[in-house]
């Protein structure tokens, strides 16, 4: 993550930064565009940065060295350089692996189909000067999310129907273009933010016989002013997460908003599919932040004539535009709320006996609406893996003292190491309204047996949450498959749908011929006032299978969730992964008014991702 | 030879079934006193939170659900919230158990003796014991043992201390209660008690309720109870009751447990303790309040052989896989899930359909003895001929016959393998010396209770009605016994007799014929609601398969030596026609406009009586109030009764046209019309 350490440090120091004033006394800030990085000219480059064909950063992975000891590469998160002692036994004991057994991706892009093209589109869409490329790598790289099918796919060196070229607009006016264009061409386009996707939002579909342009955003992110009286920032949609937090802090403000994907997830994704952050309980979720939002559809510009805080005007237009997840038009500029940065920040973790208790404590947190900016549960087997994923310690000194909790908490308080889990804190806001919040929080917890357990556990529950899809590919090379999907639940229900999803993955992959039990897993990662999200994530050990991605189970798990009450997504979207429930879900009347909206905006359905009905 | 090349074709069938240990044979060979005190340690749930019978009630007494009906009773009858709260408290001291080791243990040692003096063996399927065992681990269980005898629990719960598995809790009667002393010892043995009839009672219900699931999704102990209610008197099976699986299945539907394993245990009796009580109850003296000085009384049981007990732990039963494209689950999201709902149409008809299946699981798995076969052909040749009885060898003769055919059709039959049938009969004759009589070479039943009138001994003494009811108290242990084989046969007879009463062979009306007896009689037997047509394709293959039948495209033929299954088959459920015809005649001739539902089986009975000594009926066993029972149950589901709910309570108000139509079609007088198909 970016601020692994409590002070602000910032870890990335890449992508430098103009900073200056408007003519109006706001803050502009604007991205300068080094060469070598992401040149005007070839703004293709990214995937040289970037791993087509796994997570994150090419520079950042875990290994195991000569020695069979986990490191993690590179230099931009705290674990980076660092051995990971507990890993490999951990690793071969969850998953029955072995080191022995590697599965290596095929290195092979060249199998690509030959682009389709709409000639006369090319040509006009040359006459504009926008940057645009019918490169494959260019192509793959904007032809999936992170879907584990998908990303196994391509380890396999598979590719299906892929984008047949990508454009990069650099503003709002360069969209406009493009999606006239398109529709006097009949092209279809997708919108292409940060790629994170994992609801198969960005799978080409393959029916699709139009030629099918990504419409990469990445180069709309710029900052275009800010405005300190109404605490307001107007972006440009494809502003990457962490780029935005960062020149807002540099001159003293944040949006609040950080999804895990934060570092790679780009501001119209976020309108797009309904996103959440971290820290949802300060800042509110991306539907809370938005004031104003442009979007370009091919009926035309959409957006509202003023920044009013709330209106009473009909249903909220902006409520048609999130979670359209592409099917209507792109997102180009928003205008969102910041807020000063916070002065004062502290990680904190608390233990408790068993999850059913931590649960009661969230509920209670959440009923005494106190909860601090972010509060996540782990159960056990997570609690085991966050173990796993100690550095090396350094001094004997620490060793010693990490032994000594460890008695402390399971033989003289008598918690039992297979059933404790723990809860992860970050209180934000002035230094003593943090100290006093944080005892409120941990008051609540004693009540239900929680023992605090120190900053530091915290800090790497949420570490994990940033490495833990570097770990998804490591596992790739040995035979493991895993994949993560979330959920939201009224708060009686959160123990039993807790158990009952993972008992379901547990027995489907029993039924289905996985040789090995599953780690499966979960963690409760929000709190509202009526209910919690929770994240499940599961992983096993596939050898012997013939076809391990029919085995991931995902279809039977969502079944599960909607038969315990829980919703569709909390905040990853349907895409085309959970469209097949979007009726059951949002009643056929609820359908209809999506489907009419659309055939409004989009009759020629140019937005032709067929995500979401 | 026939037979044996028959019996091999079988084989594979009865190899699925598994085999069987005599789990006295230890009792006898050690110590029960040692085994009574052994270590205990049963494996247990894997989700269990250990907690005390103590713990348990204020569990109950705290949860939502209760809280939730304890205000709704008091907005409703302006009660206070102590008041309401306290009868809780009471409700639930009535019918808490106390589960407690030690009274276990003293069971194990006094069971052990009754069982040794009164049982040759005790037979029970391990591998089913260890599916058990792994079951309970998993996820919660649910016992389901047919009810037979009073014996049925303490035997579970014996069984399951013998395997050193978790001891139930069992849902009884509140009439144990009336025991003092031994209502609370099977109390301290796991028993909780339950009132027969609570019908209108919310709050009972709820506390109820509330009770059984919350041991059950704490994984406190596996839940035991009947689903037929009560004890069959017939050792026919019941039609099954819904409430408590209703109950044991609805942690499910909530989410509440990842998924219940239910699991049916046959038992089944070689010689029913109960046998003669049974009749007489059915013939209407009534049943002797549960006492202990009457279960002292009854001592004398114990100098008696009872033979074996075969006891047959089913395969566990999903619930989650019952369900699956069955039940939506998403009907609970939109109300909070402690809030009492009457279960909607689908759960309601899927929580039946399982209830048979489950009911027919247990019947499967009973174990039949091959005195079950020569009860229902001495049943059959009672009257056969002028001499009464059979001779012993033409027995035998059918008996091996009728061994070979119901083995074809699945039965679950334990015939000594290595032994010569005739030794087979005599001794399964002899184990039931009660209710036969072997002279010159001839069987017949005991009727007459002290044997043939000697010449010239007065019998004034007794009325004819009493000798009919004396009779018919062996008749009707006779065809109790006949009884537990009835499933095995029932679709075939069913099919057989639909044949006989059809007015052509034109295989739509034979199924036409079929179906309205099927429907008629789904009182009876076990019928799974809908499957008229499967039933019917299994009997056809049945006899098909047997060479009994031809079934074509159009038409059903009975082949030249399939005739002698077909009139056993028939003859099998002519009593039950015959019955519900009586009932029927009853109903058009002598119903008053004032009968009430109280007074139909005593009236129904005497019409009967006295029709039986006219000698215009031809079966004694037509007098099981149960048949009465179940005819009229059977009629006022068709409609052709109805309860008039008004002053009088339940006076029944019989539709004299349908009743007499009804009562032709089953005599085979009236053809299956159309019409009446449609309507039923």
């Amino acid at each position: 993550m970016l601020y692994i350490s409590t002070k602000y440090q910032i870890i990335r120091k890449d992508f430098p930064f103009y900073l200056g004033k408007t003519a109006h006394g706001g803050l502009w800030v604007q991205i300068k565009n080094l060469p070598g990085h992401l040149p005007k000219e070839s703004p293709s480059h990214v995937q040289e940065i970037m791993k087509w064909n796994g997570w994150g950063y090419s520079d950042s992975r875990f290994l195991f060295n000569k020695k069979g000891q986990a490191e993690f590469t590179g230099k931009r998160y705290r674990l980076s350089g660092m051995i990971i002692p507990g890993l490999k036994d951990w690793f071969e004991c969850t998953f029955g692996a072995s080191l022995q057994h590697k599965t290596p991706p095929l290195l092979n892009s060249s199998a690509v189909q030959p682009p389709t093209l709409n000639e006369a589109f090319v040509e006009e869409l040359k006459s504009t000067g926008i940057p645009f490329s019918q490169d494959a790598e260019d192509r793959v790289f904007r032809a999936h999310g992170h879907c584990l099918h998908e990303i196994f796919a391509l380890r396999e060196g598979k590719f299906g129907r892929v984008p047949d070229m990508v454009v990069w607009p650099n503003c709002h006016n360069d969209v406009v273009k493009i999606v006239e264009l398109a529709s006097k061409h009949n092209v279809c386009l997708i919108p292409y933010g940060g790629g994170t996707s994992v609801s198969s939002a960005l799978e080409c579909p393959p029916e699709e016989t139009r030629s099918i342009v990504s419409l990469d955003t990445s180069q709309m992110n710029r900052i275009l002013w800010v405005d300190e009286k109404n605490l307001t920032a107007h972006v440009e949609a494809g502003i990457v997460g962490q780029d935005l937090e960062r020149l807002l802090n540099e001159s003293g403000y944040c949006t609040g908003h950080e999804p895990d994907s934060m570092e790679f997830s780009s501001l119209g994704g976020w309108v797009a599919t309904r996103a959440s952050g971290m820290k949802k309980n300060i800042y509110g979720n991306i539907e809370d932040l938005v004031v104003h939002i442009k979007m370009v559809t091919p009926q035309g510009v959409i957006e509202k004539s003023c920044q009013g805080p709330r209106m009473s005007t009909g249903p909220d237009i902006h409520h048609f535009i999130m979670g359209s997840e592409g099917t209507l038009g792109v997102v180009t500029e928003v205008t969102m709320k910041i807020r000063p940065m916070p002065e004062y920040q502290k990680y904190g973790s608390v233990v408790f006996p068993n999850f059913e208790q931590g649960v009661a404590c969230l509920r209670e947190v959440a009923r005494q609406r106190c909860a601090p900016a972010s509060i996540r549960l782990m159960d056990n087997e997570q609690f085991k893996f966050g173990h796993a994923l100690k550095p090396q310690v350094s001094s004997i000194f620490t060793s010693f003292l990490d032994g000594l909790k460890k008695f402390y908490i399971t033989k003289f308080k008598g918690f039992d190491p297979n059933r404790l889990c723990v809860a992860t804190l970050l209180f934000e806001g002035d230094r003593e309204k943090v100290l006093q919040h944080e005892k409120q929080v941990y008051d609540i917890a004693a009540k239900f047996g929680g023992l605090a357990a120190g900053e530091d556990n915290g800090q790497r529950g949420y570490m994990l949450t940033f490495v833990i899809a570097y770990l998804r590919d490591l596992g790739m090379d040995y035979y493991v498959i895993g994949e993560s999907f979330e959920t939201s639940v009224p708060w009686d229900r959160v123990l039993d749908i807790c158990r009952n999803v993972k008992a379901r993955i547990v027995r489907e992959c029993k039924e289905r011929g996985v040789q090995f039990p599953p780690l499966s897993t979960c963690r409760v990662t929000q709190t509202y006032d009526a209910g919690a999200c929770v994240y499940f994530y599961f992983a096993f050990n596939y050898r012997g299978l013939s076809d391990p991605v029919q085995c991931q189970n995902l279809h039977a798990a969502r079944e599960e969730i909607l038969a315990n009450g829980g919703s569709l997504s909390h905040h990853h979207g349907v895409g085309k992964l959970r469209k097949e429930w979007m009726r059951e879900t949002v009643s056929n009347v609820g359908m209809g008014m999506l489907k009419s909206v659309k055939d409004y905006v989009d009759p020629n359905n140019i937005f032709g991702n067929r995500n979401l009905l | 030879m026939a037979s044996k090349a028959v019996y091999s074709q079988r084989d594979p069938m009865l190899k699925k079934r598994d085999d069987f240990e005599d789990i006295l044979e230890e009792r006898r060979n050690s110590s029960d006193l040692r085994y009574a005190l052994r270590c205990y340690a049963p494996v247990v749930y894997k989700g269990l939170c250990p907690s005390k019978a103590g713990t348990l009630k204020s569990m109950v007494l705290q949860s939502d659900q209760l809280h939730y009906v304890i205000h709704q009773v008091c907005r409703e009858t302006g009660r206070a919230v102590d008041d309401v709260q306290e009868e809780v408290s009471s409700i639930l001291e009535e019918m808490a158990h106390r589960l407690q080791l030690s009274t276990v243990r003293f069971f194990a040692f006094t069971l052990s003796k009754v069982f040794k003096t009164l049982f040759r063996s005790i037979c029970v399927n391990e591998e089913g014991i260890q599916r058990l065992q792994q079951a309970i681990q998993e996820h919660p269980v649910v016992l389901l043992p047919s009810h037979r005898s009073y014996m049925d629990f303490l035997l579970m719960s014996y069984l399951l201390y013998t395997y050193d598995l978790a001891l139930p809790v069992i849902a009884a009667g509140m009439d144990f209660m009336g025991m003092k002393f031994v209502g609370e010892m099977l109390r301290m043995s796991g028993a909780f008690f339950i009132r027969r009839s609570f019908g209108g009672d919310k709050l009972y219900w709820a506390v109820f309720s509330e009770y059984v699931k919350t041991m059950l999704k704490n994984g406190f102990a596996p839940v035991e109870f009947f689903l037929e209610g009560t004890r069959s008197r017939t050792s026919k099976s019941l039609t099954p009751k819904l409430g408590l699986l209703n109950i044991v299945m609805d942690p499910f539907f909530k989410g509440e447990v990842f998924d219940v394993s239910l699991v049916p245990v046959s038992i089944s009796y070689e010689r029913i303790l109960e046998e003669s009580l049974y009749a007489r109850e059915l013939l209407g003296v009534p049943k002797p309040k549960e006492s202990t000085s009457g279960l002292i009384k009854a001592r004398k049981v114990l100098s008696e052989d009872y033979g074996s007990i075969h006891v047959y732990f089913g395969q566990p039963v999903s619930v989650r896989s019952l369900a699956e494209g069955r039940v939506n689950r998403c009907q609970f999201n939109l109300i909070p899930r402690h809030i009492p709902k009457k279960p909607s149409e689908d759960i309601h008809s899927f929580v039946n359909d399982s209830a048979y299946r489950l009911v027919r699981a247990q019947e499967e798995n009973m174990v039949l003895k091959p005195w079950v076969l020569l009860a229902s052909l001495l049943l059959q040749n009672q009257v056969s001929g002028q001499k009464r009885g059979i001779a012993l060898d033409e027995l035998t003769e059918q008996a091996v016959w009728l061994r070979d055919l119901s083995r074809q059709y699945g039965a679950f039959l334990h015939w000594p393998e290595h032994t010569p049938p005739s030794e087979v009969v005599s001794s399964s004759l002899s184990l039931h010396r009660g209710l036969v009589r072997i002279s010159e070479g001839r069987v017949q039943l005991a009727l007459g209770q002290r044997g043939p009138a000697a010449p010239g001994e007065p019998r004034s003494a007794v009325t004819p009605e009493e000798e009919l009811l004396s009779q018919a108290v062996i008749i009707l242990s006779c065809a109790s016994y006949r009884n537990q084989a009835l499933h095995v046969f029932l679709r075939p007879a069913l099919l057989a007799s639909a044949i006989h009463t059809a007015s052509s062979n034109k295989k739509q009306e034979v199924f036409n014929s079929f179906s309205f007896l099927r429907n008629m009689f789904s009182n009876e037997f076990i019928l799974c609601p809908g499957a008229t047509v499967q039933d019917f394709e299994e009997a056809c293959y049945l006899l098909v398969k047997t060479g009994a039948l031809q079934v074509t495209q159009q038409d059903v033929l009975v082949t030249e030596r399939g005739h002698r299954t077909l009139v056993f088959l028939t003859s099998m459920l002519d009593p039950f026609l015959q019955g519900y015809q009586v009932v029927c005649r009853f109903l058009c001739e002598e119903a008053t406009e004032a009968l009430t539902e109280k007074q139909f089986i005593p009236a129904v009975r005497k019409f009967i009586i006295k029709h039986l000594l006219a000698g215009r009926l031809r079966y004694t066993e037509v007098l099981s109030s149960d048949l009465q029972k179940n005819s009229l149950a059977a009629l006022l589901r068709l409609g052709a009764v109805r309860k008039i709910k008004g002053a009088e309570q339940g006076t029944l108000k019989v539709n004299t046209v349908m009743v007499n139509s009804l009562e032709d079609t089953l005599g085979g007088k009236l053809p299956t019309q159309k019409a009446v198909i449609a309507r039923l």
